[in-house]
């Protein structure tokens, strides 16, 4: 067959545009799973918190306090591993500038600046770790929870690559070899497991606790020194603790503008 | 065939050598386990499923259980046996009754080679020594 250049050239556009127009290339131009999704609220329970900041700085200037933290860090058999780099965090304490970076500014209230705010898992209503985990490791509950499955994560660590808030831990080495200098009881808790080497971690809001009918640890230890700045609820329930805060007090969330939609909230 | 004296006591001596343990262990077979109940298993006599089903399938009775909690938030299993409530924990509700892990799980695990991972993470009860 004979071919000139400008039937050639036809030929091989026609074709090109076939392979991008047909089969596969249509379908990747489909509407689908990597669009931007639109929130809905959804129905029955859906577990978020409120961080009263005011009153956690209040008890924190009369005394150093984690209370929350070391109650979570017990339950959980959260070693301390003394090195920044390892470190496992289910809920820790973070700058008020670098939990709020980009919203805030030298006149907000100077009470807040450079004071440590509670920070943990957003449990976000959008979950970017959850789109990435490979085996549906770390999955959302239908109560909101970003719940994880130690037995099933292998340690890829997309997810924490995913997180924009840091807010997940690596095991770099085998938990129950933490320095038993700094965890002289370790593992804490007899009735919970610790991880093993090579698994993510991060906070759950005590699914466990949820079960019986118990508040979150954190949220417990806090309630214990009367100090109630950490409130936790259903926020589908117009009548809950929560949404009552909610509609009280004026809340932000951390790093509002990546469409995470966190569900804990902060009033400064 | 040069040498053929040399080669075949070095066939023998190689092959002796390769058979040994065959020779060594001849006639002592390893006794089967016996896994020893707990003092508290005992007293209970029934498990959660009837003792033939536990030997056999405890493992797919595990995996199920620690599907059913984590993923499904479904946390406690009615026994078919008597219709008792059991809450599905290998630390809470398995070893407090088998309190003895080296002398119940680890019997048999040794003696099969096997090396169940549960105990990475899960936390094993103390045993007095």
């Amino acid at each position: 067959m004979d071919l000139n250049r400008r039937e050639f050239i036809k030929t091989i556009g026609i074709a090109s545009a076939l392979g991008i127009l047909g089969g596969k290339g249509f379908e990747l131009l489909l509407p689908g799973e990597l669009d931007a999704k639109v929130l809905t609220e959804s129905k029955g329970k859906q577990w978020a918190m409120v961080i009263d900041m005011p009153k956690c700085i209040q008890k924190n200037q009369k005394e150093p306090c984690k209370e929350c933290i070391t109650s979570c860090h017990t339950i959980h058999n959260v070693p301390d591993l003394a090195d920044p780099k390892v470190e496992l965090k289910w809920i820790w304490k973070e700058k008020y500038e670098n939990t709020f970076p980009g919203t805030h500014h030298e006149y907000t209230n100077e009470a807040v600046h450079g004071k440590d705010f509670i920070v943990l898992c957003n449990h976000c209503t959008n979950p970017p770790c959850v789109r990435v985990c490979p085996t549906k490791a770390t999955w959302q509950r239908p109560d909101g929870i970003v719940m994880m499955d130690w037995h099933r994560c292998i340690g890829c660590r997309f997810c924490m690559a995913a997180c924009p808030y840091g807010a997940r831990s690596f095991n770099w080495g085998d938990p129950r070899k933490c320095p038993p200098d700094k965890n002289p009881n370790f593992p804490t808790n007899m009735a919970y497991p610790t991880r093993s080497k090579g698994v993510v971690e991060k906070c759950t809001f005590c699914p466990e606790l949820l079960a019986k009918g118990e508040l979150p640890a954190c949220v417990q230890a806090c309630e214990k020194i009367k100090v109630n700045a950490l409130i936790f609820g259903d926020l589908s329930d117009p009548e809950s603790v929560v949404r009552q805060v909610l509609r009280e007090k004026y809340t932000i969330r951390r790093k509002p503008e990546l469409g995470t939609a966190p569900k804990v909230f902060y009033i400064i | 065939m040069y040498d053929g004296t040399k080669i075949l006591i070095g066939l023998i001596i190689g092959l002796a050598f390769f058979l040994s343990p065959f020779f060594y262990n001849a006639g002592k077979a390893a006794k089967a386990p016996q896994p020893e109940l707990s003092p508290k298993a005992k007293e209970a006599k029934v498990c959660v499923r009837e003792k033939d089903y536990m030997r056999s399938n405890h493992m797919q009775l595990l995996d199920n259980w620690r599907h059913t909690v984590v993923r499904d938030d479904v946390r406690y299993y009615k026994s078919p046996l008597n219709d008792k409530i059991y809450y599905m924990s290998l630390q809470q509700t398995c070893m407090e009754c088998h309190s003895n892990k080296s002398k119940f799980c680890d019997s048999c695990h040794n003696y099969f080679g096997l090396v169940p991972y549960c105990w990475d993470c899960h936390v094993e009860p103390k045993e007095k020594k």
